[in-house]
């Protein structure tokens, strides 16, 4: 009851000030908003770099050869390279349960070109398997086969940066591209991935015997990608796949002479650093929800002064204390709950604009938080003045001019 | 009110507004209290209507004990039994008249509905039916003091103060407000009323007159 009427009064007070109301509004919506878009801003940060790492395959393991250094010395001058024996050997379903499959993967530079056109990109000699394990469907067109690679035919699927270079107007499926001169016959184009990274599109894959016989010729693999059976199990197949290589290369973790890249871990990596990089943009943010705060307490004050003989003809009448102080601090509250639904309207607003590449993503709890400590902050900030408001001496206040 | 006796400030710059006061005001009287600027009248009349607490003794309201309550108490008393009319009208600016009147009774916690008819008929009482919706600013000082009338009236106060209440007025307002004074105590009301025009004393059945802080003379107009 009581509340009713003291929301009341203060409403009418706010109502009476429009201006000054509207002016430390302003404050706390700048505060709120500036904390949901930028939580926003390190959310979309965050799920872009996921889903870019995700796009390469969530249970992928990748391995790939290391001159094992010890403080700039070599320690193994006769590194082994990675070899097709190697890849062989991790598509053991015995030793390694957790492995759903391995490719080797054979990368060099070349220059394709159509029949108007050229492009410099990469060429990837690999397995069938290439395809499941780097989570690569094609969007057109098909994959090439076991059946292909034992018979080395000239065939290949291309990358959608590829295909728009070198095909800007026409399909590429059934054309012939040279490359470093060799011929090769498209026969799929690879899905679109995207990624904040080294761009997966621009490249051409095909099967690793034809790359070998036409381009590279034999030898080590730049890389096998490897699949763990599910993205539980990464760390699993992780532990298999070295031990594998360990005894084929004869080395131990000292003398390594390769490499394993767990996307799963480098998942964890990236979320802990952007976790941390949105918690900052969240500080930066609370920091001018406080600034706001303080211009709250500010402009309370200026009205308590303001208002002082009002104060007096109010309890002068009869009104007590604690209406007094319920209704300022009920005034502070309704002007930082204004500016958070405010904030909130902008916030939604600036969340719909791509910054940076960037597609913020609102973070519900951003938006809750931002309200909870906004009503707080009219608390808190509001209580100060209150309390003066309230203690003010009916008839000082009425001999204040 | 009992050997009443307000001191400002300390030592030097010591000031006594009120030196050792008593009286006694029964209910249904009109009491005018007149003396030279400086002598303590307003003192008394804040003390009077428990917006001020004296420096020492008694002083009580229907048998209650004024010096011993804190601040709500006094906030409580002043709204259940004091309707307070000020030289300066001491309307709340950017309200209306008639939440102006309606304030002392949401203090009070009336309902909405109630209040409102109430306001509005005191409002009708003092001849500004026609005038609830203006804002103390739209009113001329005449029509201010009769908000404020108003306003005590709608508390339906055992004890009605007005300081100066036709201090700001013209003689044509002046006669207004008194004559709603007069009608206010025709019906029963306690008034005690500060002032120093002598025409003003006259409507009253009693006259005190203060000298520094001290009572000079308390007649009763049947005497005069
Ligand atoms: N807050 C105060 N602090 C110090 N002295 C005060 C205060 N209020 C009043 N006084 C002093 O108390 C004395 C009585 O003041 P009071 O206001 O009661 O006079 P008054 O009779 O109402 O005068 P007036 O007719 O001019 O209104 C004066 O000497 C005045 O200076
Ligand atoms: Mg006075």
């Amino acid at each position: 009851m009581i509340f009713i009427e003291a929301l009341r009064s203060g409403w009418q007070a706010i109502l009476a000030n429009r201006l000054r109301s509207i002016l430390t509004t302003l404050g706390i919506m700048i505060g709120v908003a500036a904390v949901i878009i930028l939580v926003a801003f390190g959310q979309g940060a965050s799920n872009s770099v996921t889903s870019s790492i995700q796009s390469l395959g969530s249970n992928l393991l990748y391995v790939t050869p290391e001159n094992p250094n010890r403080d700039g010395e070599i320690v193994n001058p006769s590194v082994q390279e990675l070899t097709v024996d190697d890849a062989i050997a991790l598509n053991d379903p015995v030793r390694a349960p957790d492995i759903a499959g391995a490719a080797p993967e054979r990368r060099t530079a070349v220059t394709c070109t159509s029949e108007d056109r050229s492009h410099s990109t990469q060429i990837v000699g690999t397995w069938p398997s290439f395809f499941s394990i780097n989570n690569s469907p094609v969007s057109a067109g098909a994959y090439f086969s076991n059946a292909d690679e034992l018979s080395a035919r000239r065939i290949t699927v291309i990358g959608s940066t590829v295909a728009e270079s070198l095909f800007p107007e026409s399909d590429p499926l059934g054309r012939q591209i040279a490359c470093n001169g060799v011929p090769f016959t498209v026969v799929g184009v690879q899905a679109e991935k995207g990624g904040a990274f080294a761009n997966p599109d621009d490249v051409v894959i095909a099967p690793l015997s034809a790359v070998e016989n036409s381009i590279t010729g034999y030898g080590e693999v730049s890389a096998i990608s490897v699949q763990a059976s599910s993205s539980e199990t990464t760390d699993e197949a992780e532990e298999q796949a070295i031990a594998i290589l360990d005894e084929r290369h004869g080395t131990t973790e000292g003398t390594r002479d390769f490499e394993v890249f767990n996307q799963a871990s480098l998942l964890d990596t990236a979320n802990t650093a952007l976790g941390i990089f949105t918690a900052l943009l969240g500080a930066v943010g609370a920091i001018s929800l406080l600034v706001g705060g303080i211009g709250i307490t500010n402009i309370m004050l200026v009205s308590v002064t303001e208002r002082t003989r009002e104060i007096g003809i109010r309890k002068a009448i009869g009104a007590s204390r604690r209406f007094i102080l319920l209704q300022f601090l009920l005034e502070a509250t309704v002007l930082s709950l204004f500016g958070a639904t405010a904030g909130l309207g902008l916030a939604l607003l600036v969340a719909q604009v791509e910054i940076a590449g960037i597609s913020p993503s609102v973070v519900p709890v951003s938006v809750v938080g931002a309200y909870v400590i906004s009503v707080a902050i009219g608390l808190f900030f509001g209580s100060y003045p209150a309390k003066r408001a309230a203690s003010l001496r009916p008839i000082e206040a009425l001999r204040h001019e | 009110m009992h050997d009443i006796t307000k001191v400002y400030g300390q030592g030097e710059a010591e000031v006594r507004a009120v030196d050792g006061i008593s009286l006694t005001v029964e209910p249904g009287e009109y009491v005018a209290i007149m003396g030279a600027s400086g002598s303590g009248k307003s003192t008394v009349m804040n003390i009077i209507g428990a917006l001020d607490v004296a420096t020492s003794g008694t002083y009580k309201i229907d048998g209650v004990d004024i010096g011993d309550l804190d601040d709500d108490a006094l906030s409580l008393v002043r709204n259940r039994r004091i309707g307070f009319i000020f030289q300066a009208f001491n309307l709340i600016p950017r309200m209306s008249a008639a939440v102006n009147v309606e304030l002392p009774l949401m203090y009070r916690g009336v309902r909405r509905s109630e209040r409102r008819r109430r306001a509005l008929d005191a409002l009708a009482k003092v001849g500004l039916a026609d005038r609830s919706h203006h804002q103390p600013n739209e009113l001329s000082g005449g029509q201010q003091q009769r908000v404020a009338v108003a306003r005590a009236l709608a508390m339906e106060p055992s004890l009605m103060l007005a300081d100066e209440p036709t201090g700001n007025l013209d003689s044509r307002s002046t006669a207004d407000v008194l004559d709603l004074l007069d009608e206010i105590h025709a019906e029963g009301k306690t008034i005690v009323i500060i002032t120093h025009e002598d025409d003003v004393a006259e409507r009253a059945g009693r006259v005190v007159t203060l000298r520094d802080g001290k009572v000079e003379s308390d007649v009763l107009a049947a005497a005069r």
